[in-house]
């Protein structure tokens, strides 16, 4: 019994962690470059559902609303005002400058809110299930509820609509889906909107269930995500998916059978495993290389 | 022999010892206040680790974020030497940089292993993830003081040896680099299947760089344990790593004076931005994003070369006569 519950905790963190992936992995596979403010999104989102909740006293889906609309707009911006003028730039250039959006983030909620954790009311106000003398959590099943939700809807817009196959084409080609007439530039602003409000919503699941933010919330997460679409296979949407799920498995039963301090080591280990039985990740396409 | 005491070298010396003495009478004056002093070994420290890195990064191009792991195995083993042998300093603490260096060489090659296999983005979070495992260890390991830290190592780090450690690792490295061997590298970096075709043993000598730049990482650990007394293992956490990244990139990738001046202007600026504490994180930010905007703009770099249009002009006939 007690496995399976862990199971299911594990089920729920791994969808949060799948949904900051699913930003990564897309904003990878189109711009090729590692976004890694893409964790500080999560945490800007964590902030804006505790205002609109505390301090504009909005209802719960109105704050999750707003939360999102914020994210995404930031996402766009962040991409117009520092990734784009370096598309064509080193691929160290933009992790570096992804990394200084990131301190930008972080040190902008440090001055605004103060470092002191702040207590956030969970916009999910669920009862438990009980099944026997077993029980989940309401919060578990809304995350997991949500979450496949926003992974069909995701999978049916990036295969059925036409900005959807835009990504994908940009993702394959950028100069060949150019010459095909697609706006390069507003797909991956598209991209970007996407997955920032994605962020948003894992940012309110995350919170839900641990009820504090704090301007380094996002780091520890994102992180993990980013672990979670490199396991997957990173540039793969189904790959993303698995990776958060894994991981978020992996990290709850090492959590309860082996050591709450380790679970962090072991989570690494098993990438690095991974990486060395598949280097591009579960479900990566193998790149040829040419010569 | 001959070859190193050229004009070149005695010259290069002469500077070396010259800004040594110009400091260390400055400090003897008491032109340096508490603050500034306590700078003057953090920012050897910082130029080590910068340059170590450098190696990696800028010449045989691959992206690595675990660098602070490096440094806090070299640390915590140089530290735990000095405390559980008894030898005087003088004996001591050479043996233990030396020990720490060469336990972060190992970890480096344990490193450098899965660097064979992977390449770019991949290789970033394999070290990632290894200065992650390294530190979470070392935060449940009570032999080593867990969370709560190292405690009573001595403080054997002055400005003196940290200075003579710096010069010996700036020598090392860049004389490596314009060795064979670092030729050999810089190719695996420009090409790595024409270097391969080229008859370039590509494993062994990204094992070299990687091996190379963590056992001065360690040694840069070891000083900066006994700098400070004590050790945590959340110091060496990834943001650690980053800051070594940044100075790297900043002070551009494969340029050794450029990671020395990056090394010293970001670990002197946020004390002197000390009384902007609260904005110190924020300009930092504004000022790595900003860099690397006008870095990559096509015409901010048309107006630095038309600044540094002559200076070129003068090394560019400089290097035909030297040709000649």
């Amino acid at each position: 019994m007690e496995f399976l519950s862990q199971l299911i905790n594990g089920l729920s963190l791994g969808s949060i962690y799948a949904l900051i992936a699913l930003g990564y992995t897309m904003v990878y596979g189109i711009c090729k470059m590692l976004n890694f403010a893409h964790g500080d999104v999560i945490m800007v989102g964590a902030y804006m559902l505790s205002i609109a909740m505390a301090t504009l006293h909005f209802p719960p889906f109105l704050s999750i609303l707003v939360s999102m609309v914020v994210c995404a707009t930031l996402g766009v911006c962040i991409e117009k005002i520092a990734y784009k003028p370096l598309r064509n730039a080193s691929p160290l250039a933009v992790l570096i400058t992804a990394i200084g959006v990131s301190y930008f983030l972080q040190s902008s909620a440090l001055l605004l809110f103060g470092s002191t954790q702040r207590r956030v009311e969970s916009a999910i106000n669920v009862p438990n299930l009980q099944i026997g003398a077993f029980s989940i959590s309401g919060n578990s099943l809304i995350t997991l509820g949500v979450t496949v939700v926003l992974m069909v809807i995701i999978t049916w817009f990036i295969n059925n609509t036409m900005t959807g196959k835009a990504i994908l084409a940009v993702s394959e080609d950028k100069g060949a889906a150019q010459l095909m007439g697609i706006n390069v530039n507003r797909t991956i602003s598209v991209t970007f909107l996407i997955g920032s409000a994605l962020a948003a919503v894992a940012g309110v699941l995350f919170i839900s269930a641990y009820g504090y933010v704090g301007p380094y919330t996002g780091s520890m997460p994102g992180i993990k995500a980013f672990v979670a679409a490199v396991l997957g296979g990173i540039g793969s949407v189904p790959g993303a998916m698995l990776g958060g799920i894994l991981l978020g498995i992996i990290e709850s039963l090492s959590k309860a059978y082996i050591s709450t301090q380790l679970s962090d080591a072991i989570v690494f280990g098993v990438l690095i495993v991974v990486l060395l039985v598949r280097p591009n990740g579960l479900l990566g396409k193998k790149r040829t290389e040419k010569v | 022999m001959s070859k190193v005491f050229t004009k070149k070298n005695i010259l290069l010396f002469v500077v070396i010892a010259a800004i040594y003495a110009l400091l260390f009478t400055l400090d003897g004056m008491g032109f340096f206040n508490r603050q500034t002093r306590a700078l003057l070994v953090p920012i050897c420290i910082n130029i080590i680790l910068a340059v170590s890195l450098n190696l990696i990064v800028g010449f045989l191009g691959e992206l690595t974020l675990g660098h602070a792991g490096f440094m806090s195995v070299g640390a915590y083993t140089g530290c735990m030497f000095t405390i559980y042998a008894d030898l005087p300093m003088a004996v001591e603490f050479p043996l233990a940089m030396l020990i720490g260096g060469v336990v972060a060489a190992v970890f480096g090659v344990i490193i450098g292993i899965p660097a064979l296999r992977l390449r770019g983005d991949y290789l970033a979070i394999v070290t990632l993830a290894f200065g992650e495992i390294i530190r979470s260890i070392l935060n449940n390991l009570s032999l080593v003081g867990g969370s709560g830290g190292l405690n009573g190592i001595p403080k054997y780090s002055n400005y003196a040896i940290a200075y003579v450690v710096m010069i010996v690792t700036i020598v090392v490295i860049a004389n490596l680099v314009k060795s064979r061997h670092g030729r050999a590298i810089c190719s695996i970096r420009d090409n790595v299947i024409a270097s391969e075709s080229m008859g370039i043993p590509v494993v062994y000598y990204k094992l070299l760089a990687f091996v190379v730049a963590a056992f001065f990482a360690g040694v840069a650990g070891v000083l900066y344990g006994h700098n400070l007394g004590i050790l945590k293992p959340s110091t060496f956490d990834f943001n650690k790593s980053i800051e070594i990244l940044v100075m790297v990139v900043m002070g551009g990738m494969g340029s050794i004076p450029g990671s020395i001046i990056a090394a010293f202007l970001i670990t002197v600026l946020p004390e002197l931005l000390r009384g902007l504490a609260d904005y110190r994180m924020l300009i930092y930010a504004v000022v790595l994003i900003v860099m690397m905007l006008l870095n990559n703009n096509a015409r901010f770099n048309e107006f630095k070369t038309h600044i540094f249009a002559k200076k070129a002009r003068r090394q560019g006939a400089g290097l035909t006569e030297g040709g000649e």
